[in-house]
């Protein structure tokens, strides 16, 4: 099948009074129609600045994307000109922030941020922006939605918020939607509600959705296809079943290990020792050696490329690498 | 689905407040804020008593012709001449009431001015950056640096030298004082935009694919409007006191059309000072009392709608 998005070695790099921050350095992910995609990794990684790639928000004197390509349904975005990706922004590929509170205008009723994109890409007149408006707030979940038409966003409460931005997110009927840390900022029980929703909307509307989280537990609940990132590099790809039986790259296994189990109670939680590596700092090497147990010679001086390990499973490890074992 | 009832039965969220929510707006949320800080209520009420005085009083008064009198000449306050006479033999109330007029005239109309000119240029260049962004922060930069009171005399000078009739005077001292003024203003407006911009809705709307015009005009706007009523009022306050310097130095609006500056001017030997303080007391609390209020009332309206200070 055909790729809906089609991300090959991008490259956006910020330049900075203290040198160049590679945020994402080679990335390569695709994401099928109907498919649901999550991005995880630790905070720091590059996954918002992927994210933000796509969306053309990377700009400005010091981010750039530097390198690579992004076409959606067979359209280069890079190559796009302001006034073309404004009609695919909002209307072919919306996006989810991770506060929805700082998300929504202050100043502004949700019932004008609701019509907006509908009179924009759709070219609805107010009247019918508003009646379709007010189906979207039912569809999203809440109730006695003229009543939240005219509220400000300071009256809703967080999980509230999330819904209104997901309705405005999907007015136009994406084929793709960007989720980034949709649920981070929400409370447990909200949390599950939302991914319900996102869940349900992806099945009615058949779109993809490209999630961004930290926690493998969101990751469970939704992905078909999961991309683990870590310091702007990809390191471990596959089914979500496969990888998460079957994690190969020693970054992963701990991503797994740190997860908590329902009903499993532990005192303390593993976590993955040492910190993501400062990005102006390294050199030509797995980016995760001086975290990693198995750690080898070739580790620290050679950069591992992301290779098959059949099921259709990928990760860039020297573990899984003839190359290095003859380097021993 | 029904998925949000939980959401919608918490305490403080949405189930009760939003039958609240359908009168109140962020405006009568600010004003009822407003109205609790008694200092700024006073400060308005005294602005409002000054425009009202100095706008009505003169039809009242039996003396707003202006009349000269010699015979009334510098006489002292009576029960006919509530503030006594001047050099003329004018009533001075009558006259403090038209000068507070023109001075108050004068202070809003350059506000407007201002904030017109500040307002936009401050838009475009914190709005649309590049090369635009650079004239117009160069220009202010360079009228911010050269403090504005020499810069306002040298114009007053200059006036003077072409001989300008006192009846322009008024309206080249308003576009003066909107050029000295703007520059702080644009400056301002422009900071603000600044931030804006990089706050998540702002994001949030290049996202959404909505156009220019339309993130300019129904998302950043409303949100620099409270930025723009708080600098307005301050700024009417700023305006008045350097009328009145102008003025007082003979070099803003000058006589016979009065203002409280040149009122005071008219003052300005010792005899008159010492032996005559109905001549200058009254322009100069006059001054003072509605430059305090106007900033009273400016900072009571910041403490409300300052966005930094969060709602
Ligand atoms: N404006 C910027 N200037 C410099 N570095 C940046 C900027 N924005 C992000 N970065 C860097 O890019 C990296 C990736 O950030 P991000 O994609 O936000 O991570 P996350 O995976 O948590 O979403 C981080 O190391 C961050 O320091
Ligand atoms: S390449 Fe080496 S350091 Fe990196 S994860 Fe694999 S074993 Fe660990
Ligand atoms: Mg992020």
């Amino acid at each position: 099948m055909k790729d809906l998005l089609h991300i090959e070695q991008l490259k956006t790099h910020f330049s900075t009074e203290a040198g160049t921050v590679r945020a994402v350095d080679g990335v390569s992910l695709h994401v099928r129609a109907g498919e649901t995609v999550c991005i995880v990794g630790e905070s720091g990684c590059g996954k918002s600045i992927t994210a933000m790639s796509v969306m053309g928000l990377v700009e400005g004197p010091s981010g750039k994307v530097v390198g690579g390509a992004i076409e959606f349904d067979g359209r280069d975005l890079l190559a796009m000109k302001a006034n073309e990706l404004r009609t695919v922004r909002g209307n072919d590929i919306a996006m989810i922030f991770q506060e929805p509170m700082s998300s929504l205008n202050p100043v502004l009723k949700i019932g004008e941020q609701i019509v907006e994109p509908l009179m924009e890409h759709r070219k609805l007149s107010r009247k019918e922006a508003r009646a379709r408006a007010i189906d979207l707030i039912t569809l999203v979940g809440i109730s006695r939605p003229e009543q939240i038409m005219d509220s400000y966003p300071h009256e809703l409460s967080g999980g509230m918020l999330q819904r209104v931005m997901i309705a405005i997110a999907v007015s136009c009927n994406p084929k793709l939607l960007i989720a980034d840390e949709p649920t981070t900022a929400l409370d447990v029980t909200i949390q599950a509600q939302i991914l319900d929703l996102l869940r349900s909307l992806k099945d009615e509307g058949g779109m993809s959705i490209l999630l961004i989280t930290h926690d493998l537990g969101v990751v469970a609940e939704m992905a078909d296809y999961v991309v683990v990132m870590y310091s702007g590099k990809v390191v471990e790809e596959g089914e979500v079943v496969e990888l998460f039986n079957n994690p190969k790259h020693p970054y992963t296994q701990g991503l797994l290990k740190s997860k908590p189990i329902i009903n499993q109670r532990k005192d303390t939680l593993y976590s993955i020792p040492g910190q993501v590596p400062n990005p102006l700092e390294l050199t030509e090497s797995c980016y995760f050696h001086d975290r990693c147990q198995h750690c080898m010679e070739i580790c620290r001086t050679r950069e591992p490329k992301l290779k098959d390990v059949g099921q259709g499973q990928k990760t860039a490890c020297w573990l899984y690498e003839e190359e290095a074992l003859a380097h021993v | 689905m029904s998925l949000a009832k939980g959401e919608l039965a918490g305490p403080g969220k949405a189930g009760a407040k939003a039958k609240a929510a359908a009168k109140s707006s962020l405006w009568s949320d600010s004003l009822r804020r407003l109205l609790k800080n008694k200092l700024a209520v006073f400060g308005f009420a005294v602005v409002v008593f000054m425009f009202a005085v100095c706008f009505l009083g003169p039809m009242f008064s039996p003396y707003a012709d202006n009349k000269i009198n010699m015979a009334l000449m510098n006489k002292a306050p009576s029960a006919k001449h509530w503030l006594g006479n001047d050099a003329l033999g004018r009533d001075v109330l009558t006259r403090v009431l038209q000068a507070g007029r023109i001075s108050l005239t004068v202070g809003l109309a350059s506000m407007v001015l201002s904030v017109l000119l500040g307002g936009l240029l401050g838009i475009i260049a914190g709005y649309y950056r590049g090369v635009a962004d650079q004239i117009i922060m160069r220009v202010a930069d360079l009228l911010l640096t050269i403090p504005s009171l020499p810069l306002l005399f040298i114009a007053g000078a200059l006036l003077s030298e072409w001989k300008v009739p006192p009846d322009y005077r008024m309206y080249i001292v308003m576009i003066m004082l909107a050029i000295v003024g703007w520059p702080g203003l644009a400056r301002m407006v422009r900071g603000q935009i600044l931030s804006l911009r990089e706050r998540e809705f702002m994001q949030a709307t290049t996202v959404l694919g909505l156009r220019s015009r339309r993130k300019l005009f129904n998302h950043l706007f409303p949100n620099l409007v409270p930025l723009l009523i708080v600098i307005a009022t301050l700024n009417i306050g700023g305006a008045i006191l350097s009328e009145s310097v102008l003025s007082f130095f003979g070099l803003g609006v000058t006589p016979p059309t009065p203002t409280w500056g040149n009122m005071i001017d008219a003052a300005n030997n010792m005899i008159d000072f010492e032996k005559r303080p109905w001549l200058w007391i009254p322009p100069g609390l006059s001054i003072f009392v509605t430059v305090v209020a106007i900033n009273i009332f400016g900072d009571g309206l910041r403490d409300v709608l300052d966005p930094k200070k969060g709602r």
